[in-house]
């Protein structure tokens, strides 16, 4: 077994133990990097001094007996969607290039505080809008499992990272799906918690409502020791939970035995693949096995989600990206005559086609006349399908269900057609609107070998259980053990 | 619902984009469609039902009201195009 191939937390016992230096496992990810990224091209940015700096730093702890925490020296990757004080954040647009932010987002700096060196920043969707990472501005990530295929989005370049063994664990946030589905098509877990859970200060915004930072890793364990690091409350995030946080790993190998897990039938609609069911079917099977009770439940507004989430995400982007005008950082349109030129030309030429369509249709939904029956009457139905999240958990602990109705599609297949784009997010928009936590844990692969994901959602602030319901399957199914064929 | 290229025109003012004729084009299409799959939303009677902003939040967590440093003003300009000063420089505003 390679290096890179460990676990964080395996990783991390090595590191305590003194059998291997942080300094030799950051070396070990960069030479993977240097080996495998150019097909894969998860990378915008290798920070190669900053990581080994970093990991000198751990090992000198970890020698003198006082490690900052468990995963001291275990190094990560970070979409480049989160400020890296002094290290080029674009969110993968032109219109951010080459900007320097003069600060770190504060799940950044805990990270550092916690000893883990930053390998660098990975690609996404432009401002995380989008399913493939075909809309990135700069280049489209391929899936570890299968070049010629998508690693998902928005956080394919962070899930890609971590299923190629370039990091071992890594940063995305989610929106709509962002850290989950690509995690369903990696082979990777992926966890979105519950909206407030982790602070968003320093990651730069696409929808304030909805956008949530978050794990990815290849275990459940992982995904519970990163966590544990992130759930702060923070002050400088009005949005931020002050919620106390628990012990994630505590109850992670307790089982299932004697759990209710409702199976939604609305997520198990027309369209969808059949060797995708046919893998989540045998997934819930197994939690009978293990002694869990499905029961049939229903989510009866699941269907107006898509809708829903289309005016809500362009409508709060159309205002977040309004920022991006030439003035204080970024592209500026240095030919402009006046400054309303400056305006529109810097972000003519600075956005993307994904970008400006939403921020036309955002800016469409809240303009007068359009705004009460579009924007509004999407924030009401909103509350209809967040209480039918909240009537459900009422019955059962937590929700098991497909992630995408589909396994990794090609690059290219999709993009002209940006509604069958924003159909594969059916299954994960709901859990952003509802702001419950969901998790995406690997559950098998189709037979042409790509990876599958089943998805378990929960009450707020209960990612401990869905960690624990993952677990009980990923004890089973060892999974995160293949290798992606590279 | 069919979005005009005036419309698309106008929306592109609002949100201050210099549109090509051919983004005019594609965006009339594409945005008709969407706007098309959203208007299922339009059959639900909401009219009693109050409208979310935040999933998990009841009320904003304000801090308190204390002085606190803030970035120095030459952190704060190191992005910028232009500037003079402390401060951004633009074209002329008036014209």
């Amino acid at each position: 077994m390679q290096l890179t191939d460990l676990t964080m937390l395996e990783l991390a016992e090595k590191l305590a133990a003194g059998q291997v230096s942080s300094v030799e496992a950051t070396r070990a990810c960069l030479e993977r990097i240097q080996r495998v990224d150019p097909k894969i091209r998860a990378f915008l940015r290798v920070d190669e001094a900053g990581a080994l700096a970093a990991a000198e730093a751990s090992d000198a702890r970890r020698k003198a007996g006082t490690p900052a925490s468990p995963l001291d020296g275990v190094p990560v990757g970070l979409k480049d969607l989160f400020l890296t004080e002094g290290l080029e954040t674009t969110a993968g647009s032109r219109v951010l290039e080459g900007f320097v932010p003069p600060l770190d987002a504060t799940v950044v700096r805990l990270l550092r505080e916690a000893g883990l060196p930053l390998l660098g920043k990975l690609n996404l969707d432009e401002f995380a809008m989008g399913s493939s990472n075909e809309s990135s501005a700069y280049f489209p990530t391929h899936n570890p499992w299968d070049v010629t295929r998508t690693p998902g989005g928005s956080s394919g370049g962070s899930a890609a990272a971590v299923a190629a063994r370039e990091v071992f664990g890594a940063l995305g946030t989610d929106t709509g799906g962002s850290i989950r589905q690509p995690a369903a098509f990696t082979n990777t877990v992926g966890l979105k918690p519950t909206y407030g859970r982790v602070s968003r200060y320093g990651v730069i915004a696409y929808a304030s409502s909805l956008d949530q930072p978050g794990p990815m890793t290849r275990t459940v364990a992982d995904a519970a020791a990163l966590l544990q690091i992130l759930a702060q409350h923070d002050p400088k995030d009005s949005t931020s939970a002050p919620v106390k946080t628990p012990d994630y790993s505590a109850a992670l190998e307790q089982g299932v035995r004697g759990l209710k897990l409702g199976v939604p039938r609305e997520y198990f609609a027309q369209g969808m693949e059949e060797e995708v069911e046919a893998s989540v079917r045998a997934a819930l099977r197994e939690y009978e096995r293990l002694g869990a009770t499905l029961v049939d439940v229903s989510l009866p507004h699941t269907q107006y989600a898509l809708a829903t989430y289309y005016l809500i995400a362009p409508a709060e982007a159309s205002s977040n990206l309004a920022r991006y005008d030439g003035v204080r950082y970024g592209l500026r349109a240095k030919d402009a005559r006046g400054l309303k030129e400056l305006y529109s030309l810097t972000r003519e030429r600075g956005f993307g086609p994904e970008v400006k369509r939403r921020i036309m249709l955002g800016t469409y939904a809240l303009s007068a006349g359009y705004y009460d029956a579009y924007y509004l009457r999407a924030q009401k139905v909103r509350t209809l399908i967040r209480e039918d999240f909240t009537r459900v958990f009422q019955d059962v602990d937590a929700l098991v269900a497909p992630i995408s109705p589909v396994a990794p599609f090609k690059l290219g297949e999709k993009v002209d057609d940006p509604l069958s784009m924003y159909l594969m997010d059916v299954y994960t928009l709901p859990c952003n609107l509802a702001g419950v936590p969901g998790l995406s844990v690997p559950c098998g692969f189709t037979k042409a070998g790509l990876p599958v994901g089943l998805q378990i959602l929960g009450r707020a602030f209960d990612e401990a259980l869905l960690l624990r319901i993952a677990r009980a399957f990923e004890r089973e199914h060892d999974f995160f053990r293949r290798l992606a064929p590279i | 619902m069919a979005l005009t290229l005036e419309q698309v025109r106008h929306v592109a003012t609002l949100a201050r984009l210099a549109l090509t004729p051919e983004e005019e084009q594609r965006l009339s299409t594409q945005l008709s469609a969407v706007l098309d799959a959203v208007t299922q939303l339009q059959s639900l009677d909401v009219e009693n039902v109050e409208p979310t902003s935040h999933a998990t939040l009841t009320a904003s967590l304000l801090r308190e009201d204390v002085t606190r440093p803030s970035l120095p003003p030459e952190k704060s300009l190191a992005n910028a195009p232009a500037k003079s000063g402390t401060s951004f420089a633009v074209p002329k505003i008036i014209e």
